[in-house]
């Protein structure tokens, strides 16, 4: 079994808060992007937030450090665009397989020097949903074509799966799924890196359901969405962005009642506010995910937008001493 | 079994069965076939739409077609299933036959599918290949009972590759609860002894395979069992009620069948039932001439399916609730009267079904399960049927006295100076709906008429609109005066430019009363409703300190906020390139369009706003394949598409438009322009929030050389000429749906001429840009050179600059627009705006600015320094 099994038998895991929200603190320039290397580069970069590992590996190992350090057993690596389909709005395509390996080992490493032999630190590698969607036509007037094939987007998948094994990860997080075909191309591809690195780690799903309709945006709803996703062996499937934490609890229920899988769930800092910021302080969030604790519905517990580790301090102070969610067999 | 579309379908031992909806099959409807062959899928979706609406639970699909590219069909058709929500909700069942089609057909769903089908055929590896690949996308299987020595037609053989098959994908770790079979469904009565067990075989090795094989299902193709009788629609259907029912009790769990064609077996007469049971269950050595025979004398007679009006079978209550929630206004009338007979009086039929048929509508608004567009179709209904009482309820309550009950009274306004009024009938429509009695004062209401009305009607609520920028002061001003003229009734206020943070900064410390800021029509009637409340009180409460919160966030966030001096901005202005600035056009002057074509504009409507107009949130054309708004979306487009073919063939509707050319230079943050009548000035407003360093403060003047010989266009354009007019004509007829799409639709297409205008400004008439080639979403998009920004926007938001343009322009004579006392345009179907054709000419924000700005400011305007801020208050810092 693997180690993060067993604690999870134990006790709520501390998943990691916001990687963008942080980085916005730091109010890179487009210089500060490019760093020495990519002067030159002829996309603009400002934006590029995975480019970080790469031109600003101290900003980005501070942040995992800093989560860390407020209690989180588990930080994702700073590659949630980190894949060629992404990658294309830079002209980066080539730099995928670095950007990956450096995200991992920059998380490792701050993983490593927070590790007691009590409190062991795990590196969830992040792969995003990219920006395109293999279930919707981005033009209407066509509605049979789609702006990606599923091969396309497997072989991306797999580059970035591979990168992100051979860089040490402990497990691999597909994350802010709104469209679940996409995912299942991730599933695939992360198969043939399993394969191909000759190496398997625990699988993470979360999805995101976009809005009080209760569903993804290529238009599952929860359950849908679990019964598609459920084909391999699961570490975890959850929930993540989108919604804050009082409005993601139903359907963290609906998960928690159908699936023998760990539940994980880090919704957002609240709804974005008139000004496109998130309000809800530390307290607030942390008494909406006291509920989920009430229920004993979540087993890996973090923020997404608008998080920081003041967030995840909290819930770590909250989930301690909690009985975790038994998952049950179907 | 757990299978998924949009939606779950979970099969437990207590499903009864699942039908697998078999018409959008190439090998088994000729139809279907054909429509496919000819590219129509259009219509081919509609054969899958109505398997769904017929009752089918999974939707098996099958390209199998020797002239058909098998593998391009089948992804064309998923994924046009995926764009149609009321479709691919149920799972789908890719059929074939062909390794490479089901391969191309996985990685087009995104729910778990079916497999149909893989088999021994081709030997063991083979077979487990094709299981594996499934599981990789988490598909289901179905096994056929076919093997390297053919097709099981017998019970053994069935029940032997069953098993052979089942411990092999168990043993591989294939979950048994994701396997189905089919055991193979054969002709029955063909005229041969070695088919007489064909179907009872089947059902004794289904029985099997649920005893020996845990989690294992069993399916089949149904239409099979009957192929005898061909061209008998009616004996047909028949045999298929006749074998589900037995392969039912047996254990079949689904099978492929046409959902629509499902007949009942206890509707079945009697005899023909005996015969065909005396097939299926070889009960008979002449069974099957017995059912030949049967069969001769009934020919033909099969199903006929009808447009489905049982609703008018229904008491009336329901029909009339019936009619509001769908719309429907051909026998609002007739039931109307029905319901008067009935009831005795008018009044008892507006306060009885069709209150409660409109309480249903709001529920299912409230709980999202409607859209505005439906609700607003209702209310026409509503309004109908009330239009239609009133001569004899004015008869009656003159009689009696007596008017029916509202929920209350609000009255609505545009504040003064602002014409816009789109969202405030939109909510008044809702609030009707819920029952509430609107009082509407129209567009530019000054504030003591509201306030007087208010008193004179003794309303319950005042709910206050506006769009544009200074209908915010006015807003303020309105408040201010409730509070000294001593009312304590709720306000609301609603409009684009409103927002919660403007309410709980400015008017809220402006009145004590109950104040929401309510910028969604189907939030008004829930607001309105607990305001009215006994729990009115608290709810107030609650806002009022909510607002607070937001009030003191907003006060922490400004103290933040930092303000280069006006001399710093400038010292760090924007500064293009100006050898790269756009030459001259080939002439000055001003150049009026009158009487546009309006078949011109249609192509450059942007529909987003439309939808969002109708309180449909999402990016078209997306939003038409939306899974929660995407029907309702795509209604309202398609009347929208009606009334626009309308409006441009009838003309009701006249389009002017008028731009200029103007030599122009930069003096300071003026933009100095030479016209007949000497030199004139457009004051322009610098940024001044904190920048970083490096960052230039913006100033729409710097896109002006300030060493002359530059250009300066203006234009102003209207599509609203008619509008109110025929709006007036909806209106009287009670038909608030096509009001509001009209004033909707004028306003796309105002918008929609101000891109047209810009684009022939770009190419031809100052054609700075004459080789640029650009699609309508690249145009959306901004994609070209130069911009056109419009006063009252963010660039610019100081609407004085609105005189000097329509000024220059001519723009009254020229377009008939006229500018209000706040400088709203009238009619509202309107934009006016300045052409920069510099290449680094881009749209910014102006945010907040400082004093010193504002006393500059009203000394290059020449106004005292109060009525500048009084222009610019939403500005200031």
């Amino acid at each position: 079994m693997h180690p993060l099994q067993t604690i999870a038998r134990e006790r709520i895991l501390i998943l990691d808060g916001a990687m963008g929200s942080m980085l916005q603190e730091y109010r890179l320039d487009e210089a500060g992007y490019r760093g020495a290397r990519f002067a030159d580069w002829g996309h603009p970069l400002k934006g590029n937030n995975d480019l970080l590992n790469l031109t600003q590996p101290q900003i980005v190992e501070e942040i995992h450090a800093k989560y860390f350090a407020a209690g989180a057993d588990i930080v994702e690596t700073n590659t949630f665009n980190a894949q060629t389909v992404s990658m294309a709005d830079y002209g980066m395509e080539s730099l995928v397989r670095e950007l990956n390996l450096a995200g991992a080992q920059l998380a490792r490493k701050a993983a490593d020097a927070y590790t007691t032999p009590d409190k062991p630190r795990f590196v969830a590698g992040a792969i995003g949903p990219t920006n395109r969607t293999l279930s919707l036509s981005p033009d209407v007037n066509r509605p049979a074509y789609r702006a990606i094939t599923f091969d396309e987007l497997a072989t991306a998948y797999q580059e970035q799966a591979e990168a992100l094994i051979e860089g040490g990860v402990d497990v691999l997080m597909v994350e802010t799924i709104f469209d679940t075909l996409n995912a299942k191309a991730a599933l695939f591809a992360i198969q043939d890196a399993f394969v191909a690195t000759g190496k398997e780690v625990p699988i993470m799903i979360s999805g995101t359901i976009t809005d009080a309709s209760g569903r993804t945006l290529s238009g599952q709803t929860t359950e849908a969405f679990l019964i598609s996703m459920s084909h391999m062996p699961l570490l975890s499937i959850g929930l993540n962005c989108a919604l804050g934490a009082k409005d993601l609890r139903p359907y963290l229920q609906t998960l928690a009642a159908n699936t023998p899988f760990l539940i994980s769930a880090y919704p957002n800092a609240g709804l974005p506010n008139a000004f496109g910021g998130y309000d809800e302080t530390p307290t607030q969030m942390a008494d909406a995910v006291s509920e989920y604790l009430d229920l004993g519905i979540v087993n890996i517990l973090g923020g997404c937008c608008g998080t920081t580790p003041d967030h995840i301090r909290e819930f770590a102070a909250r989930a301690a001493g909690r009985p975790p969610r038994i998952p049950q067999a179907q | 079994m757990k299978l998924s579309g949009l939606e779950p379908l979970i099969i437990t031992s207590a499903t009864n069965f699942v039908n697998v909806g078999e018409r959008t099959n190439v090998t088994g409807s000729r139809k279907f076939l054909r429509l496919i062959q000819d590219g129509n899928y259009s219509e081919a979706l509609e054969i899958a739409r109505d398997q769904v609406t017929g009752g089918a639970q999974i939707l098996d699909v099958n390209m199998d077609e020797g002239m058909l590219d098998g593998v391009e069909a089948m992804t064309t058709f998923l994924n046009l299933i995926a764009s149609e929500p009321d479709i691919s909700r149920i799972p789908i069942m890719i059929d074939s036959s062909k390794w490479e089609i089901i391969a191309a057909g996985l990685k087009c769903v995104q729910g778990k599918a079916v497999v149909n089908s893989i088999s021994l055929k081709s030997g063991e590896a083979e077979f487990l290949y094709q299981a594996r690949h499934c599981r990789r996308f988490g598909a289901a299987v179905i096994v056929m009972a076919f093997d390297e020595q053919g097709q099981a037609d017998s019970y053994d053989r069935r029940v032997e590759i069953c098993q052979r098959a089942y411990n092999l994908l168990v043993a591989d770790g294939f979950p048994a609860e994701d396997i189905i079979f089919d055991p193979n469904i054969f002709p029955v009565a063909t005229g041969m002894d070695e088919h007489r067990r064909n179907a009872l075989d089947f059902f004794e090795a289904t029985a099997w395979i649920k005893q020996n094989l845990p989690g294992a299902k069993v399916s089949g193709g149904v239409s099979n069992v009957s192929f005898s009788f061909r061209g008998n629609d009616h004996v047909r259907e028949a045999m298929h009620a006749c074998f589900l029912y037995h392969g039912i009790r047996h254990g079949m769990d689904m099978g492929i069948v046409n959902p629509g064609q499902l007949i009942v077996y206890e509707q079945i007469e009697a005899e023909l039932r005996n015969r065909i049971e005396d097939v299926l269950l070889d009960r008979r050595d002449d069974a099957t001439e017995r059912l030949l025979s049967y069969a001769e004398n009934v020919k033909g007679a099969g199903q006929v399916r009808q447009k489905d009006e049982s609703w008018r079978e229904l008491p009336i209550d329901a029909r009339i609730e019936h009619s509001l929630v769908n719309g429907l206004d051909a026998y609002v009338e007739q039931d109307a009267e029905e319901a008067m007979q009935a009831l005795g009086s008018p009044l008892s039929v507006i306060e009885g079904p069709l209150m409660r048929g409109m309480n249903v509508v709001g529920d299912l608004f409230g709980a999202g399960k409607m859209f505005l567009p439906q609700v607003v179709k209702s209310a026409r209904v509503m309004k109908r049927a009330v239009a239609w009482l009133e001569p004899h309820f004015a008869a009656e309550s003159a009689a009696a006295g007596t008017a029916p009950r509202k929920q209350g009274k609000i009255l609505m306004a545009t504040v003064k100076g602002d014409v816009h009024d789109i969202g405030k009938n939109i909510v008044g429509v809702v609030l009707q709906c819920n029952n509430f009695e609107v009082i509407d004062l129209g567009v530019m209401v000054p504030p003591q008429k509201i306030l007087d009305a208010a008193r004179e009607h003794d309303v319950d609520a005042i709910g206050l609109s506006g769009l544009i920028t200074p209908s915010l002061d006015e807003m303020v001003f309105l408040a201010s005066e409730m509070k000294r003229q001593g009312f304590t009734i709720p306000l609301l206020i609603g409009g684009a430019t409103t927002s919660r943070a403007h309410t709980a900064v400015k008017i809220q410390p402006v009145y004590d009363g109950p104040l929401v800021h309510v910028n969604d029509a189907s939030r008004a009637v829930p607001v309105v409703q607990k305001l009215l409340s006994a729990e009115a009180a608290d709810y107030s409460a609650e806002v009022r300190s909510d607002y607070e919160r937001l009030r003191e966030q907003y006060a922490s966030r400004s103290a933040e906020r930092r303000y280069a001096s006006i001399d710093q901005a400038r010292a760090q202005r924007y500064q293009p390139d100006f050898g790269a600035k756009p030459d001259a056009p080939k002439q000055y002057g001003v150049f009026p369009l009158r009487d546009y074509p309006l078949e011109d504009l249609v192509p450059y409507i942007d529909w987003t706003p439309f939808f969002q107009a109708w309180d449909l949130h999402g990016k078209y054309p997306r939003i038409l394949t939306d899974e929660v708004v995407g029907a309702q979306a795509k209604s309202l487009f398609d009347d929208a598409q009606d009334m626009l073919r309308q409006i441009v063939a009838e003309k009701w509707i006249t389009a002017h438009g008028v731009y200029g050319f103007f030599p122009a230079r930069q003096d300071g943050d003026d933009i100095a322009v030479t016209t007949p009548n000497g030199e004139r000035r457009f004051l322009t407003l610098r940024q001044q929030g904190q920048k970083a360093e490096g960052q230039p403060y913006m100033a729409l003047a710097d896109f002006i050389d300030p060493a002359g010989s530059d250009t300066l266009g203006l234009f102003a354009v209207t599509t609203g000429h008619g509008v109110d007019e025929r709006t007036q004509i909806f209106k009287d007829a009670n038909d608030d749906y096509r009001a509001l799409m009209l004033q909707a639709l004028a306003d796309r297409l105002a918008e929609a001429f101000a891109e047209r205008l810009h684009q022939r400004v770009r190419t031809e008439f100052w054609a700075y840009a004459a080789d640029e080639q650009l699609p309508n979403d690249a145009l959306i998009a901004e994609e070209y050179q130069g911009i056109r920004p419009a006063p009252g926007y963010p660039a610019c938001p100081d609407h004085l600059e609105k005189d000097l343009l329509f000024e220059l322009l001519d723009a009254e004579r020229h377009t008939g627009v006229h500018l209000t006392e706040s400088k709203a345009m009238y009619p509202t179907a309107a934009v006016s705006g300045y052409y920069f054709a510099h290449p680094e000419a881009k749209y910014f924000g102006l945010a907040k600015i400082d004093r010193d700005q504002i006393a500059d400011y009203a000394t290059r305007r020449g106004i005292p320094l109060a009525d500048a801020e009084r222009w610019l208050s939403p500005l200031i810092n």
